[in-house]
């Protein structure tokens, strides 16, 4: 029963650790999972449903796209290791990871360009009408784990507000997007 | 002020301009008063567009005045087309579902209180709090437009089955720009209810007060969290449906349409598209959004029902772990929503099992509470009588329910009025009474002044009896076969049931009237209501430790700590039978029979 | 306040059952082989959830009329049992009737869905269309011919969008406004819908089936009653939903043989 002495829990946490970023970004990372699990349902369901599936040759520069995005993990992993002393270094890694991700988005576009030059628009079969959908909606995420980058640096030009978490969350989104492209790669690769 | 242990929040200033105090404003008090009355606009024209439904279906070629001034097409003269009768129960379910069971008791009372009776400042994310009631908002604009364009409104249900809500135009009027209009109002909304579950979860977990445990937390707010839980992975496949209905719309892709359609006499472009799949999203989304509607006033009637019955509940464990099972199982049912829609017949059995199943949670709750009532020392004001009226009206609409899971008897009563008794009792009736008891009960805590009780009991009274007099009939009529949606009741075997059809309108007209009690009560209190005391229900929770209304910060200043649950009733307390979460005095005796 | 509301639940209670136990409003006879399985279903499922919704009333009425507030310093106190009791008590029931339910109710959904038509069973093929069905028989080859959307014509009542002259199969099919049929003698339905989903209810016969474009599903049954019965659509297919209508007739043997006849000259 209750009693008078206080219960320790995370109620009494230090100041520090009690900031909700992280727990904000993955409740975030759940609902986008959500979302493009059923993306991907849909598009087993409709590879079922009709008979007009039409294989897709993906464009290369899918694979390289990739390989700038995974090295912008990477960036982001050392900005988030350099000292709190040290600011100006973590800012300039930032600004790398985020240059990286404006490569990655210019190759999803090129790549795009690259299927239009094909002559597979939207709708022109399931394969390509799936293809964009799940590109587009990854590159909108992408674009806002840019904009929380624009966040976090921002926060770096004033060292007396800077807080690790805000970079935690940043970086766990934006590897979760990392991880996302790679699964999207691999269903992209074996269903369409 | 705040010491170091004090959990960190945004520190925002009280904002001084009228813009930033009311109407863009990141306080989740305003925030949720801004949700509360949209919802109220939201119900009062849902109700509005029932009775015309109703009226119309009894007195399908009279003219109602004025309404041709609606809509020119719709109501030539006054009197309503079938497809316009169509368009109005698209509207009324849309608002109904969307703009006020999950706008309400969720992310209205939620939003003001969830804060509060965690201990905390606001919200944990306050500029996403205010981001998600304006694009709420911008999602209700974007609905109601579908009124005042030519074609009007879809014609397709709030539930849009393609392909009459894919094919545009050829299907039907109002399926061109309506059906859009519509797409892109619930798309809206599923951004605006994602962002609003973001905060909920987060506040939950992180920024509750010194002392306050999560098997402290007050039930309400085990149902705001377990609801957000449930919502943001259903809104999660709601958005992506939308998405794709839209591109079928306006893109020429075919995600949900076949080929070969032939529609208006125009053979459709397109082909390979399933429409069960669209059945598989919506319903995907649509079981556990029934579940978001109704938690949250199971936990609102929890809260009331113990300060109404000055003792806690049996327990409050079952009560919140009923309420996570139910949240496990809502995704499991959806199906049942699909026994008839030519899916493998062996999923209609498989679906049928979790369905049967999810009966054992809500009956442990109702069973709880009835069995709570034993021994209490009941006081009958308002939001008790609400709260006890939801139990009646819960019980009557699980019990249908019980129906309509066992596929062979859908195959009777499935597309049938039974089906729209069953989820007008939950819904219509059940949500709605969890609301009012808590508009009621907080309703002082909101406005620092009491509602008029003598109106709000003429209110309940109305209400209650009429509501059976509604939607009881509603399962007679399914029973007879009676089909749903239909605008108007040609059929011979129809013929019969219209006297019984008649006496639900005017049991409607009736109790839709009794809400302008409300109403008027919620208006005329607001300005001139008797000043409210900080606590004068006597109730334990944290909003009541405070003034009436709160201040900017919920608690002045002060650095809140929680010594009890929120339970403590019929004990020996400082102050009464009661004894408050923030009270420092020691704990009581337990209840005989703890 | 507490008498008040209980007398309100009891009045609510007995109201409510009462044109239930008199069967004012009620399923129409069966006329199918099927159906009893499915009545026996409804019975047994509406004694069980009426016995609930009865009791729940009238014990919430008891305990409100009992507990209220009487302002003398008594103390509240709990059920004996508790919580534990409730639990207990609250899945033994509903165990027990979900149990029992889901078991025998499969029976009646398998007899429906699970089985598959007899070899002998007459195929029928019914469309769904705005705002209308329309019925087609196989004629004397037993055969269905192939049908073209393209050349759907209602103008010239071409609803299938059959091609006689390019296809044999098609020149005996016959098309009806009406589903006629002969008692006692299974009918094999193949549903396929135009334009948009519909539904298929007969509620003498216990059956109801959506119609989902792009998929053509079976239906089975078997009428034991001649007359003359509503179809009606239960899918919200339009503006016309409400008056999408079509006639069931159950014939005589000899009667649906004659019928036949006639719609072959």
């Amino acid at each position: 029963m209750s009693t008078i002495a206080l219960q320790t829990d995370r109620g009494v946490r230090p100041a520090a650790q009690n900031a909700p970023a992280l727990s904000g970004i993955w409740v975030a990372i759940a609902a986008i999972t959500m979302a493009f699990a059923a993306f991907t349902s849909s598009l087993i369901i409709r590879q079922g449903s009709g008979d007009d599936w039409r294989h897709l040759a993906l464009p290369g520069v899918l694979y390289l796209n990739t390989v700038v995005l995974l090295a912008s993990s990477l960036t982001l992993e050392i900005a988030r290791r350099k000292d709190a002393a040290n600011l100006a270094s973590t800012r300039s890694w930032l600004y790398l990871t985020f240059a990286l991700g404006i490569l990655f988005l210019a190759g999803q576009i090129l790549a795009w360009y690259q299927l239009r030059g094909q002559g597979l628009y939207l709708a022109t079969s399931p394969n390509s009408s799936f293809f964009y959908v799940f590109t587009v909606m990854h590159a909108l995420h992408v674009l806002g784990g840019l904009a929380g980058f624009v966040y976090a640096i921002r926060r770096t030009l004033s060292p007396s507000s800077w807080r690790t978490t805000t970079l935690d969350a940043a970086a766990t989104y934006w590897h979760f997007l990392a991880g996302l492209w790679v699964y999207l790669l691999l269903v992209l690769r074996m269903r369409l | 002020m705040l010491d170091a242990s004090a959990p960190v929040v945004h520190q925002h200033a009280p904002p001084t301009s009228f813009i930033r105090k009311w109407v863009f404003s990141v306080d989740h008090k305003v925030i949720g008063k801004q949700y509360y009355g949209l919802a109220l606009i939201s119900v009062f024209l849902g109700m509005i567009l029932s009775w015309l439904m109703r009226f119309h279906l009894v007195w399908t070629n009279a003219a109602i005045p004025g309404l041709q001034l609606i809509s020119k097409n719709g109501a030539p003269g006054g009197v309503m087309t079938p497809e316009y009768y169509l368009s109005l129960l698209t509207m009324h379910g849309t608002l109904m579902v969307f703009f006020v069971l999950t706008n309400a008791p969720f992310a209205g009372f939620g939003n003001y209180f969830l804060p509060i009776q965690v201990g905390a400042e606001d919200m944990a994310f306050p500029r996403f709090n205010m981001m998600s009631f304006w694009v709420t908002f911008v999602a209700f604009v974007v609905l109601i437009a579908a009124f005042f364009i030519p074609d009007g409104p879809p014609i397709s249900g709030w539930t849009a089955y393609a392909p009459l809500s894919a094919v545009g135009r050829d299907a039907g009027p109002g399926l061109a720009w309506g059906q859009t209009l519509w797409a892109i109002s619930i798309g809206l909304f599923c951004v605006g209810q994602l962002l609003g579950s973001l905060n909920f979860i987060a506040t939950t977990l992180d920024l509750r007060t010194k002392g306050m445990t999560l098997s402290r937390l007050p039930i309400s707010t085990w149902a705001w969290f377990i609801t957000s839980c449930i919502g943001l992975l259903a809104f999660a496949v709601l958005l992506p449906a939308c998405v794709l209905l839209i591109l079928d719309r306006v893109a020429g892709t075919s995600f949900f349409i076949p080929a070969g359609l032939v529609i208006s006499d125009h053979l459709q472009p397109h082909a390979g598209g399933s429409p069960l799949l669209w059945q598989h999203l919506f319903w995907f989304f649509g079981h556990p959004e029934v579940y978001i509607a109704i938690v949250p006033a199971v936990g609102i009637v929890s809260h009331i029902l113990m300060a109404s019955m000055r003792k806690p509940l049996l327990s409050v464990k079952v009560v919140y772990s009923s309420m996570i099972a139910i949240g496990f199982l809502s995704y499991m049912v959806w199906g049942h929503h699909m026994f008839l829609s030519g899916m493998n017949p062996f999923s209609g059995l498989v679906f049928s099992f979790p369905t049967l199943v999810i009966t054992i949670p809500a009956t442990i709750i109702t069973m709880i509470w009835i069995g709570s009532v034993y021994g209490a020392n009941l006081r009958f004001h308002t939001p008790c009588l609400f709260s006890l009226g939801f139990i009646s009206v819960f019980v009557a609409g699980g019990v249908s329910g019980f129906f309509l899971a066992q596929p062979s008897l859908d195959i009777q009563l499935h597309g049938t009025y039974f089906v729209v008794g069953h989820f007008h009792m939950v819904m219509g009736v059940a949500a709605i009474f969890g609301i009012l008891a808590g508009s009621y009960f907080w309703f002082p805590k909101m406005t620092g002044r009491m509602m008029n009780d003598t109106l709000g009991r003429l209110h309940f009274w109305i209400t209650f009896i009429g509501v059976y007099c509604i939607f009881m009939p509603f399962h007679y009529l399914g029973l007879a076969g009676n089909v749903r949606r239909y605008s108007s009741f040609v059929d011979d075997y129809l013929q019969p049931l219209l006297p019984l059809h008649k006496f639900i309108t005017i049991a409607a007209f009736i109790t839709g009237a009794a809400q302008f009690i409300f109403l008027y009560n919620l208006i005329y209190s607001r300005f001139k209501g008797a000043p409210a005391p900080a606590n004068p229900w006597d109730a334990t929770s944290l909003e009541w430790s405070t003034t009436s209304p709160p201040p900017f910060d919920n608690f002045g200043g002060r650095h809140v700590v929680v010594y009890h649950g929120p339970n403590e009733y019929g004990v020996s307390g400082a102050h009464g039978d009661f004894i408050m979460q923030d009270s420092s005095e020691p704990g009581p005796e337990p209840v005989p029979g703890d | 306040m507490g008498k008040l509301l209980a007398v309100v639940l009891v009045l609510i209670a007995v109201g409510s059952a009462i044109p239930i136990l008199m069967h004012t409003w009620w399923m129409p006879e069966d006329i199918s082989t099927h159906g009893h399985m499915i009545d026996r279903q409804m019975s047994e499922t509406m004694a069980e959830s009426g016995i609930a919704f009865v009791a729940a009333q009238l014990v919430l009425a008891a305990f409100v009329a009992m507990f209220g507030d009487k302002k003398d310093g008594r103390k509240a106190k709990h059920l004996p049992g508790g919580a534990k009791l409730v639990v207990i008590a609250a899945i033994a029931l509903v165990g027990t009737e979900v149990l029992a339910l889901g078991v025998f109710g499969k029976d009646a959904w398998a007899e429906v869905y699970f089985r598959k038509p007899v070899a002998d069973a007459i195929p029928i093929q019914v469309q769904a269309e705005q705002f209308g069905f329309y019925f087609r028989y196989a004629g004397p080859d037993g055969k269905f011919g192939p049908m073209h959307p393209e050349k759907i014509d209602e103008g010239s009542q071409n609803f299938f969008g059959l091609d006689p002259e390019y296809d044999v199969e098609s020149r005996d099919d016959i098309v009806s406004a009406s589903l006629v049929i002969p008692m006692n003698k299974e009918i094999s339905l193949m549903m396929h819908a135009k334009d948009v989903g519909h539904s298929f209810y007969v509620r003498e016969l216990r059956i109801q089936q959506d119609f989902v474009p792009g998929l053509d599903i079976p239906m089975h049954f078997t009428a034991t009653k001649a007359g003359k019965y509503e179809i009606v659509c239960t899918q919200l297919c339009g503006l016309g939903h409400y008056n999408m209508r079509a006639f069931l007739e159950v014939k005589s043997p000899e009667e649906f043989d004659q019928w036949l006849k006639q719609q072959s000259q």
